[in-house]
């Protein structure tokens, strides 16, 4: 097996005296989607933090490629190959679809400093052709402030890829979409993701999407990872449904696992 | 060493009012969100009222009257305060911080007129204390009593204070709007009522502030500018909405004054700008305030996407430059020097409008940048005999050297703070001005600054600034939409996805700020060979904000506001200036009505009605 491009070492955490994690390690290979679950306060954000250098933990550390990026500044990992979304999208409103890409595309040639040319005359092309890859070519010339919710997530992808990204990193890619949307969006992601051997890592409420789209789920519970592997694996894990569902169900059957109930986490 | 204790003293007295002021302003900030740039006008309405009151008093009721008007005019002033927020301010809590901070300075220059037209305008010299009129010899030096009357004012209030928001009902009700408005409002707490109460008690005490200085200064019109600056000082360093922290910068930056006038009597503000730049670095939230959550959400709409004008635009401006070049065949020489000052502020607006439209940084002391370039051409001609396009050279460098030192600080901080910083740096700009005479003349200015002998005349003076401002509002233009103003509107739009693309968003915030000072600096010089002199009053506060004003009438996201904003106030005031003495309650109804009623300002509103039309067309 080939190096993994992700790979996070025993990461703690302490806020305060509360340990957010304890002893967490992993890691995420090229063109693999890895789902980061776990119940509210279980410390999947402060792990997605902590990878994405919002958070400098207390021991362990993260490496891309094998090089270290603990706690480095956001705009410097992303230089080094990481791209992001967030959970309540964020774009430059200001701008229309294409800008927001050239933006992105702008920063990765270094040219943000350059007081003469037109911004948007620059990497046209390439800005259209990587707003094809997420199918919203034709929405290149609206302004991003007013595109539906849903459209703004596909941008955000699409403005992440500009820096052919190695890894990318989306907080609950899903949230606040639509059902049907939000089958789309993943689908989308997993294709440009096995198609460009990127990593991607992106933590999850809804269970249909991650058992659905995630080649490994990884399974957090009050700051410890308490289970990781295929989805079918972790599905079936007994201290996985004891998290989520409580001691008392687990005699329940397979059915009801399946039932709203877990949709619902 | 007595010398050390007497100016301790003095320091510890003066910190006091400095107080009173500085917690008046953070009490209203913390319930409203409004920073009260009209609270430096109540101080000076408490000491003009506390004159007044005092003088029919005291024939009456003797020494009693004295300490009787003191308390009875900061009555007055906490009930004109309350008048103020039913007024104005209640129609501005949703509004941009911006506007608030714009109309609340109508509101200044509004009280400005007022008190001229009551009081006139020689400084008024207020009795003596009766009961501490005399001084006491501590350590072999005299110490006026009234002093000690300060000093122990001052922790006496702080003690009330805290009596008063931890013991009491009302006092829980606004700690409770200070840290959730929403919610106390769904507990049902009288929202409209609470606010108008909150005011009342910073105008109080601003009031009070005032009214204690009668014994010690005289009251004058420029007082309210004086206070203000030093109260928004003393509120970033002690941190805002922290009334202990505002205990503690007012002691700092009172003692600063005091033991700064020992130490280099010539720019003894210079420590204050040293002390204030060391706190904000290690603590950017100030002394003992709390680190803002995020941005404030008061920014309702998204900002229109910017497009240059394309090839109809560019003909219309180089159609309009031809038509300004011919100017000089209609009108004559004041007719020119009017359109020549129009041309200069137009660009010193323009420069502001790219940081603030597309940086999203308001600045309140942009006319810092603008003195500086006027000061360094002045003292390079006059002094050191440089000719004048050597002088042109080195305008535009002094303001982005300037721009680059400050700008440092500035955006470390956002929004309201940012704000306030500018403005304070732009004081203390003024005020080395102002004391450092060998230099800068001090108040008597700069004279003699005058053009080289090709461009000496009216016509040829004003076809130079045509063409310099022609040229560097073009350039202006380009940066906009260059890479380089997109990265800075990026970070604007949304910092959290510009780092996550790799802009370095306080950098590139850093380096816009420098750019417009640079253009500011140049606008300066000009202004400087314009007007043949330069006094401190080209930084002072009100130069900053007429800045403000025309970005404002033009409106903030109209690349041409600027241009129109500048015609349309400089215009009106030249002319106002010549038929009232009372031209500045005119301008603060006209900058109260435009915050209140045109946010978007003229060009922006006419842009937003055509839109409209053709959208209900198509």
């Amino acid at each position: 097996m080939t190096s993994p491009v992700l790979e996070v070492s025993r990461i703690r955490k302490v806020f305060g005296g509360v340990v957010a994690l304890e002893e967490v390690s992993f890691a995420v290979a090229a063109g693999e989607m890895v789902a980061l679950i776990g119940p509210n306060g279980a410390g999947k954000s402060t792990c997605f933090n902590v990878v994405n250098g919002q958070l400098r933990p207390d021991e362990g550390h993260v490496a891309l490629h094998g090089r270290a990026i603990t706690g480095l500044p956001a705009r410097k990992i992303w230089r080094l190959g990481v791209g992001r979304t967030f959970q309540v999208a964020a774009t430059f409103a200001s701008m229309t679809v294409m800008e927001n890409v050239q933006m992105a595309l702008l920063s990765r040639r270094r040219r943000l400093l350059s007081l003469w040319p037109r911004a948007t005359r620059l990497y046209r092309g390439e800005a259209l052709e990587l707003l094809e890859r997420v199918g919203a070519a034709d929405l290149a010339d609206r302004p991003c402030g007013q595109l539906a919710y849903g459209d703004v997530k596909r941008i955000e992808l699409a403005i992440a890829l500009a820096n052919e990204p190695a890894l990318l990193l989306m907080d609950e890619p899903t949230a606040g979409m639509a059902p049907g949307e939000r089958a789309e969006l993943m689908a989308l992601t997993a294709a440009i993701a096995r198609e460009g051997r990127i990593a991607v890592l992106f933590t999850e409420h809804d269970m249909d999407v991650v058992f659905g789209h995630a080649d490994r789920v990884l399974v957090l519970d009050r700051g410890h990872l308490i289970a990781a592997g295929e989805a079918d694996t972790v599905r079936n894990d007994p201290r996985v449904r004891e998290v989520y569902l409580g001691p008392e169900t687990l005699a329940a059957d397979e059915a009801e696992a399946d039932a709203p109930g877990w949709a619902a986490c | 060493m007595s010398l050390v204790v007497v100016q301790f003293l003095t320091g510890l007295a003066s910190a006091s009012s400095l107080f009173l002021v500085a917690c008046g302003l953070s009490i209203i900030f913390g319930v409203t969100r409004i920073v009260n740039f009209a609270h430096g006008s109540l101080y000076m309405l408490g000491i003009y009222v506390a004159y007044s009151t005092a003088e029919r008093l005291m024939p009456l009721l003797g020494g009693a009257g004295f300490w009787l008007a003191l308390p009875a005019a900061a009555l007055l002033v906490g009930l004109i305060g309350a008048a103020m927020e039913v007024t104005v301010l209640r129609r501005l809590y949703r509004s941009h911080e911006l506007f608030q901070l714009l109309a609340t300075f109508g509101v200044v220059l509004i009280v400005d007129d007022i008190a001229l037209a009551i009081w006139g305008p020689a400084d008024l010299l207020g009795p003596r204390a009766p009961g501490f009129d005399g001084s006491i010899a501590i350590l072999g030096s005299k110490i006026p009593e009234y002093d000690l009357v300060l000093i122990v004012l001052g922790p006496l209030v702080l003690g009330l204070l805290w009596l008063l928001f931890r013991r009491t009902r009302w006092g829980t009700l606004v700690r409770a709007a200070t840290q959730d408005r929403e919610m106390a409002g769904a507990l049902g707490v009288d929202q409209k009522k609470l606010f108008t109460a909150v005011v009342f008690l910073g105008a109080f005490l601003a009031g009070l502030g005032g009214a204690m200085q009668l014994p010690r200064e005289a009251a004058n019109l420029g007082m309210d500018l004086n206070i203000i600056a030093e109260a928004f000082v003393v509120t970033v360093v002690g941190g805002m909405g922290s009334i202990g922290g505002a205990f503690l910068a007012a002691l700092l930056v009172a003692e600063l004054n005091a033991f700064g006038i020992l130490v280099f009597p010539e720019i003894s503000i210079v420590l204050l700008f040293l002390v204030m730049a060391v706190v904000l670095v290690l603590r950017p939230q100030g002394l003992l305030g709390k680190a803002e959550q995020a941005q404030h959400a008061t920014h309702g709409e998204a900002e229109p996407t910017l497009a240059p004008g394309g090839r109809a635009m560019t003909a219309a401006g180089l159609l309009l430059v031809a038509a300004l070049a011919a100017l000089p065949t209609l009108a004559g020489g004041y007719l020119l020097g009017v359109a020549s000052e129009i041309l200069i502020l137009a660009l010193f607006a323009a420069s502001l409008q790219f940081i603030m439209g597309v940086g999203g940084m308001i600045s309140f002391g942009h006319a810092a940048y603008l003195g500086l370039g006027a000061y360094a051409a002045a003292i390079l001609t006059r002094e050191l005999g440089a000719p004048m396009e050597g002088a042109l050279l080195a305008a535009p460098l002094a303001g982005g050297l300037g721009a680059l030192a400050f700008g440092w600080f500035c955006v470390r901080l956002s929004g309201v703070y940012l704000a306030m910083l500018t403005l304070a740096f732009a004081q203390i700009a003024w005020s080395v001005a102002f004391q450092w005479t060998e230099v800068t003349g001090g108040d008597n200015g700069i004279l003699g600054v005058w053009p080289s002998h090709w461009a000496d005349s009216a016509a040829r003076f004003y076809w130079l600034t045509l063409a310099l401002v022609a040229a560097a509002v073009a350039l202006l233009r380009r940066a906009v939409f260059a890479p380089f103003g997109y990265a800075l509107r990026a970070g604007r739009d949304s910092p959290r996805r510009a780092q996550a693309v790799g802009i370095a968003v306080r950098r590139q915030q850093w380096l816009g700020f420098t750019l417009a000072g640079v253009f500011a600096g140049l606008a300066g010089g000009l202004y400087a060979f314009l007007k043949g002199s330069v006094f401190p009053d080209v930084m002072a506060i009100p130069m900053s904000v007429d800045g403000l004003v025309m970005v404002l009438l033009g409106g903030v996201q109209t690349l041409a506001g600027p241009l129109v904003g500048a015609a349309v106030y400089d215009g009106l005031k030249a002319e106002l200036v010549t038929r009232t003495e009372f031209w500045r309650i005119i301008v603060g109804c006209v900058i109260v009505l435009l915050c209140v009623a045109f946010p978007r300002g003229l060009v922006g509103n006419l842009k937003a009605l055509w839109q409209s039309r053709r959208g209900v067309e198509g």
